[in-house]
């Protein structure tokens, strides 16, 4: 396994055909793995919310799907790659617990962020090729830099690559 | 009064949330002890202010495999609690409980209920006993349980912080049982107004 980048909870990172990009326990927050598989630039980011513009402390644009998404090409722009080859591929957005209540806006924050990630990637005409989203389980997640492939493991809920 | 966040606390602040952990930590103790009909110690609270980042790391690493039950608290206050084990200690308590062995590979599903009511009895005297202390009302969901990476059952309330914060505000309490060693941990995640609102029915501003 090459160069293995850590990604944490909103924050974002990119790395080139010999780098990994990791997060580990990814739960109701998002994985969005971007891709252009001619240049070999991967990247990688954990958003927690979907609309930074809800939100007064916004300070931090990694936590957010609709402005992660736009540092995370800018930063895989500046090492080479191109917009236009761009893949996209999300893990993550899982309901942890939930409450019978249906109505709690909180406990679906999950499905909130999965959607509001492909609603960015859309408005940027980027593909999401491959999803593994919802569900009441963790995921950790490994992007690999040299062909884009997405590994995601669980607890008792097996292992994939999409 | 300008409004209060989690990075202007100080340690009178942080001296009062600790005290808190104190007596509901203390009479959720009480009440475990009772169920199990053995002696629970309990260590001193801890206040922790982390970054997001550092949320699950404090339980062992992102992959620890962690059993969470987690509650809505609401009323005069808004927020969550919630009571953590991980793995060992889930089957040691459920085997104290259930009267099996605790070599199992895995929780079954009266275990994860076993699990889910401890839960619920210990919260419910941890909330009754800051509820008289603030003279609040405060009332307390059903109980959810999520037996998952620690990574991923940290992500809800770290979700419900990151709202007002790039900071995690923890009222942490160990729970320990002799010599099996079941610790259990109790995290108080009030909402940012509700803390302020703690604080000031305890007379600290």
């Amino acid at each position: 396994m090459g160069n293995v980048i850590k990604v944490g909870m909103a924050d974002l990172k990119t790395t080139d055909s010999r780098g990994v990009l990791t997060t580990l326990g990814l739960g109701s927050c998002i994985g969005i793995s971007l891709y252009d598989p001619i240049k070999k630039i991967a990247g990688m980011a954990h958003i927690m919310l979907p609309d930074s513009k809800q939100i007064k402390n916004n300070s931090n644009k990694a936590k957010f799907a609709d402005t992660a998404v736009d540092v995370l090409i800018a930063e895989m722009l500046a090492k080479g790659a191109q917009q236009k080859n761009f893949k996209a591929k999300l893990a993550g957005g899982a309901q942890m617990f939930s409450f019978g209540n249906g109505g709690n806006d909180i406990m679906k924050i999950g499905y909130r962020n999965a959607i509001a990630a492909e609603e960015k990637l859309k408005s940027l005409n980027i593909p999401v090729i491959s999803k593994d989203v919802g569900g009441t389980y963790g995921r950790t997640i490994e992007l690999y830099g040299e062909d884009g492939r997405l590994f995601i493991k669980t607890i008792g809920h097996g292992t994939q690559t999409i | 009064m300008t409004s209060m966040s989690i990075e202007s606390l100080n340690q009178q602040h942080i001296d009062v949330l600790k005290e808190i952990g104190n007596i509901g930590a203390g009479n959720a103790a009480t009440a475990l002890a009772g169920m199990l009909d053995k002696k629970i110690d309990m260590d001193v609270p801890k206040v922790k202010i982390l970054d997001i980042q550092e949320v699950a790391e404090v339980l062992g690493g992102e992959e620890n495999i962690v059993a969470g039950i987690y509650f809505n608290v609401h009323g005069d206050i808004q927020g969550n609690i919630m009571f953590l084990l991980d793995l060992a200690s889930s089957k040691l308590l459920t085997g104290m409980l259930m009267g099996n062995s605790s070599d199992k590979e895995e929780l079954d599903e009266m275990d994860r209920s076993a699990l889910q009511e401890v839960g619920n009895i210990l919260s419910g005297s941890y909330i009754s006993s800051l509820a008289t202390l603030t003279n609040f009302n405060i009332q307390l969901s059903v109980p959810s349980l999520a037996v998952d990476m620690a990574g991923a059952v940290m992500s809800v309330p770290a979700i419900q912080f990151s709202h007002i914060s790039d900071k995690v505000l923890f009222i942490e309490t160990e729970l320990k049982e002799g010599d099996d060693l079941v610790e259990a941990r109790f995290f108080l995640i009030p909402d940012e107004p509700s803390f302020e609102k703690i604080l000031n029915s305890l007379g600290v501003y």
